[in-house]
């Protein structure tokens, strides 16, 4: 899971591109506009490969972190099959985030620097993860909404110019589609049951509410910077695009089961063919993002703990004839 | 100590503040190619990476990471490094001239025969 490519808006694009050789970036363009991939050895603008190291490495970031509140409910999944779909769901996160670590990595930023980034605070992560999964309830509108906007934000990326990154996201979408049924299944079956069950869904969907809009980030400032990242192919749709598309899928699903959304301003406008509602508390998405939500560091201590308490293991295992190279694809 | 939602780390008796050293280079490992066969009769086919510290693990973990759907009937493992690849600058090196008489397609016999039928028609 994971939210959009975070694009600075003051950056003017004649500097982005300043001092790049103009034959070599008119034949990557080229390529990219005749559909094709971009492999890792291939000439890229400096400007391409920061922003595609920044994207992979937080959407890496997301799967493993996601996987702590979702992991929150294994130990108290109802029944043995759920408990056991749990644990399939949080292994593939991980693997996930293994796998995208590995795109990132073909771009030359080492594992190491990416999970010291991580840990020391550095990179971000998605924010839905800095919220906690009071009861089983969160946990399967976590598994079915967030997966949801994941899929509809890698379904997007997977279009994207950049080879090992593309390859990841096929991979990963076709393993979402099970997490996607999984939740809807979870929900579809508290949604269905006693006033308890019913009261439980209706308080977690109220609870994420909130984080789910917030999950494909603010609106773009269109800017020559955003305009040529998505000519690139880096940046394949626009948040509010996204968002769009998420409410017209699930409002109608989440409605069906006769669930409320806790905005009032929320409804289809046929006229202009979209989704109005109330403006997602921004202020508080900020305020999340840069360290101050409920569970950032509670997430970052349990990853930090992981890896202290790991390293004796990794470290007596390291072969003397090892050398790093950078993976091929 | 972290009182969690989740029991697994309230056990775990982490502390809310525990700094820790940098990952050292080499703390990942180096990393191995893999490949896998999805059916006997297949192509094995490039799939992706794992990093390990030996072939053994490796083999484990790409078993884990590429095959826990029983989509494959086989696994390979080697380390990147053991892998000598072109270039794609290089890619011309595949280019050809016209070299047709490699292909099925330059060998044109029927009309060959055809001519021959029609030119000797009151013979044959």
């Amino acid at each position: 899971m994971y939210g959009n490519a975070y694009i600075d808006p003051n950056d003017k694009a004649a500097a982005i591109i300043a001092d790049e050789d103009p034959v070599k970036l008119a034949e990557f363009e080229s390529r990219i506009s005749r559909g094709e991939k971009i492999e890792p050895k291939d000439w890229m603008p400096k400007e391409y490969r920061k922003q595609l190291i920044r994207m992979i490495e937080q959407h890496a970031h997301s799967e493993i972190i996601g996987a702590l509140p979702e992991g929150t409910w294994i130990t108290r999944a109802p029944g043995f099959r759920r408990k056991l779909a749990l644990m399939a769901k949080v292994q593939d996160e991980v693997g996930h985030a293994q796998l995208l670590y590995s795109a990132a990595e073909t771009l030359g930023k080492s594992r190491e620097a990416m999970i010291n980034d991580l840990i020391t605070g550095k990179s971000k992560y998605s924010n839905v993860f800095n919220y906690p999964a009071f009861t089983w309830a969160d946990a399967c509108i976590i598994a079915w909404l967030i997966d949801a906007g994941a899929i509809i934000n890698q379904v997007a990326n997977a279009k994207g110019s950049y080879g090992p990154y593309c390859r990841a996201l096929d991979r990963i979408c076709t393993e979402e589609s099970f997490h996607l049924k999984y939740g809807h299944d979870n929900v579809v079956t508290l949604s269905t049951g006693t006033k308890i069950q019913r009261d439980m869904v209706q308080a977690a969907l109220n609870r994420w509410w909130p984080p789910i809009m917030h999950f494909f980030g603010p609106s773009d400032k269109i800017s020559q910077h955003t305009q040529i990242l998505m000519k690139w192919k880096v940046k394949m749709a626009t948040n509010d695009d996204m968002r769009q598309q998420f409410l017209n899928m699930y409002v109608p699903k989440i409605w069906d089961l006769g669930l409320t959304l806790p905005d009032p301003a929320l409804k289809y406008d046929e006229q202009a063919a979209k989704w109005t509602y109330t403006e997602p508390d921004w202020e508080e998405f900020k305020r999340v993002i840069n360290g101050d939500g409920p569970c950032n560091a509670e997430r970052l201590a349990v990853r930090r703990n992981a890896e202290e308490r790991g390293r004796w293991v990794r470290e007596a295992l390291i072969s003397k004839d090892s050398k790093y190279l950078v993976p091929l694809a | 100590m972290i009182k969690s939602l989740d029991p697994r780390i309230t056990r775990a008796e982490i502390e809310l503040e525990n700094p820790i050293s940098p990952l050292k280079d080499l703390d990942q490992w180096e990393t191995y190619e893999v490949f896998h066969q999805k059916k006997r009769g297949d192509q094995h086919m490039h799939v992706g990476i794992v990093h390990a510290p030996n072939a053994e693990m490796a083999m484990l973990f790409a078993k884990e990471q590429y095959g826990r759907r029983g989509m494959s009937v086989n696994i390979w493992v080697v380390k990147t490094k053991d892998v000598l690849t072109s270039e794609y600058e290089d890619t011309d090196m595949f280019d050809v001239t016209e070299k047709l008489y490699r292909e099925a397609s330059g060998y044109k016999v029927m009309e060959k025969i055809n001519k021959y039928k029609k030119e000797n028609k009151n013979k044959v």
